[in-house]
């Protein structure tokens, strides 16, 4: 699948004026798996925001699969699933399989399909016993794994994740990043994680709303790190 | 606690009541409601409560669950019935105490022989022929789940809220937890609101 | 839900609600009812307690407006009445519907309705909600939630209006309050989420 930002722009009014959140980028994203790394309010987020029309440029264009985000927002949300960084928000019904059966309601037409369908969807995540437990009883590691296993219950062709590992403990940030690395989906990763980010094809490093630099996984994380800790 | 917000009063159970489906069900809520109300009557108050006490016993209601209800109850029953019985007389004080314990356990009953979900699916139903009006019974019940999703989480959150107001030493300031407690649910609200919209829901 | 065409151009028609203020609509009903479970002060009179649900229901309107905050009390009534335990007194079911204190209950999305559209009306104008202006909005809601329970109450017990009135005087003092706190809480939330008060 190819991702293609056009000159895409994203500001924002402020009371004081204007703040340019993302400067106007141009890219093509075919890699399996890019990471995307950058400081707090850099602007990463905003970037992956794009991907699936929950931002839309102010100015430019973001294509996926030559779809424009702006003018076809439903039909690219089919092929590009999203992961956010707090599950508790993202975990929007009472019940395990509720929340999961919410993502099929489009694919699957009947009930009691969809109820068999989410029940082996959980179970390939190791949620099987889970099915009826309400999501708020989840720990924070099976909250993540739930959100992801309601969005690739759609089968989209890219998953955007924005730090998907940030607010869990070191054993469920492990699980949880090399279930997405070793994903058949194209993977667009925004993380804190440098180990991680290593770990992908492709990495942007995102400072002070533009793409600092793009390229190669090592040298992009060895760029970022000595951006941060200065000369 | 949260267990309790997600099951209600539902008990399970396999009684006439709890197969009976949930249209007529409401429908003989609505119906013996409006006649307690309405008729006024004290012998006929003493039969309408014998026959929801019948009806309760034939549902196995908890006894605890009634007594539960009626505690709720107990101080509205006493101050009413004593300022009845002054501005009324004693017949009207006693019918209008047993109206009020009738209506209490018949509510009662439907909510405890009838699951949520089962009411929240009739609701939905009866909602459909207010589609032309522009209500979108599919989007009511998202709303349904969306709420009684949060209720543990945002009951959590009061709480939390109010624990580090006291940890400031803020507790006697209802503000000091009420203002970040609200700007959290409506950050989370907006958080939400995203996941749904990437999850497709607002195309 | 009709499958739009993807090479369709954009002027799809718009939805009234989009995901967000859905969420908020859910998100204030859920936090209503926390408010009604949370606190709860019985105070003498008609076995009413003081409880933080008036507040909710207040802030439900001055915070997300007309539309959205009718929409949330309506929600919270509807959970009530699918026998979740949400009013205050960890009641819930359809008997508080018709029970002696039901004209307070219906009132609620009025109240909330009301507040709301005098709040947006005030904001809308000036571009700001203070919390002086706030309290203001939120009075006529709390006079019609009370005049509504007395014509509730004159009705069930069938007594003279001034003995309805009687019950219900008790809680003007308490509902006052609770206005004020809501337009100080208010105003801070819209400081916070400039974006709440200009919707569309």
């Amino acid at each position: 699948m190819r991702i293609e930002l056009d000159g895409a722009s994203v500001v924002v009014p402020t009371p004081e004026g204007e703040r340019v959140v993302l400067a106007p980028t141009t890219l093509a994203l075919t890699e399996q798996r890019i990471g995307v790394v950058g400081a707090n309010g850099s602007g990463k987020s905003t970037l992956a925001r794009l991907l699936n029309g929950l931002v839309t440029p102010t100015s430019g264009r973001v294509l996926v699969d030559g779809l424009d985000v702006a003018r076809a927002g439903g039909a690219v949300r089919r092929r590009v699933g999203f992961c956010f960084t707090d599950p508790s928000a993202q975990l929007v019904m009472p019940t395990c399989v509720e929340d999961v059966e919410l993502s099929l309601r489009r694919s699957v037409r009947d009930a009691r399909s969809r109820r068999s369908r989410a029940l082996e969807v959980l179970a390939q995540h190791g949620l099987a016993d889970h099915a009826d437990t309400s999501v708020h009883a989840l720990s924070g590691g099976q909250k993540q794994l739930l959100a992801l296993a309601g969005v690739l219950a759609t089968a989209p062709d890219v998953l955007v994740a924005d730090e998907p590992t940030t607010l869990l403990d070191l054993a469920n940030a492990r699980r949880v990043g090399d279930l997405l690395l070793s994903l058949p989906q194209q993977l667009v990763l925004v993380t804190h994680d440098l180990d991680l980010a290593r770990r992908c094809d492709r990495v942007l490093v995102v400072l002070d709303g533009a793409v600092a630099y793009d390229g190669a996984p090592d040298a992009a994380v060895d760029h970022y790190v000595a951006a941060v800790t200065g000369p | 606690m949260s267990q309790l917000l997600l099951v209600g009063t539902y008990r399970p159970g396999q009684t006439v009541l709890h197969r009976l489906p949930v249209g007529p069900k409401v429908a003989l809520l609505a119906v013996f409601s409006l006649v307690v109300v309405l008729v006024r009557s004290l012998p006929a108050s003493g039969v309408c409560l014998a026959l929801v006490l019948v009806t309760a016993l034939v549902g196995r209601v908890p006894l605890g669950a009634v007594l539960r209800a009626l505690r709720g109850l107990a101080v509205l029953l006493v101050v009413v019935s004593a300022v009845q019985w002054w501005v009324n007389g004693l017949a009207r004080a006693a019918e209008t105490t047993l109206d009020l314990v009738a209506l209490a356990v018949a509510a009662l009953v439907l909510t405890t022989t009838t699951p949520v979900n089962a009411l929240l699916d009739a609701l939905i139903r009866w909602l459909r022929p207010l589609r032309r009006l522009g209500v979108d019974p599919e989007r009511v019940a998202l709303a349904f789940s969306l709420a009684i999703a949060a209720l543990p989480a945002t009951l959590a959150l009061a709480l939390e809220t109010r624990d580090a107001a006291r940890a400031r030493g803020l507790g006697r300031h209802p503000r000091a937890y009420l203002t970040p407690f609200v700007v959290r649910v409506v950050a989370r609200a907006h958080d939400t609101g995203d996941a749904l919209h990437a999850r497709g829901l607002g195309d | 839900m009709t499958m739009t065409d993807p090479t369709a151009p954009v002027a799809a028609p718009r939805r009234r609600l989009t995901t967000t203020d859905l969420a908020l609509v859910a998100a204030f009903a859920a936090l209503i009812a926390a408010c009604a479970l949370v606190g709860g002060v019985p105070v003498g009179g008609a076995g009413v307690e003081i409880t933080l649900q008036t507040f909710g229901i207040l802030l439900a309107g001055c915070v997300l407006g007309p539309t959205r905050g009718f929409l949330a009390v309506l929600l919270y009534l509807g959970l009530g009445a699918i026998g979740l335990p949400v009013f205050s007194g960890r009641e819930g079911g359809l008997g508080t519907f018709t029970g002696p204190t039901l004209g307070y209950l219906w009132s609620f999305p009025l109240v909330a309705g009301l507040a709301g559209l005098l709040v947006s009306r005030v904001a809308g104008r000036t571009r700001k909600s203070r919390a002086f202006w706030v309290f203001w909005c939120a009075v006529p809601g709390v006079v019609v939630n009370h005049l509504l329970g007395i014509v509730g109450m004159k009705y069930w017990y069938d007594v003279p209006w001034t003995v309805a009135w009687g019950y219900d005087a008790p809680f003007w003092a308490g509902d006052v309050l609770k206005a004020a706190l809501v337009a100080l809480v208010a105003a801070e939330v819209h400081r916070a989420f400039p974006q709440l008060l200009h919707r569309r």
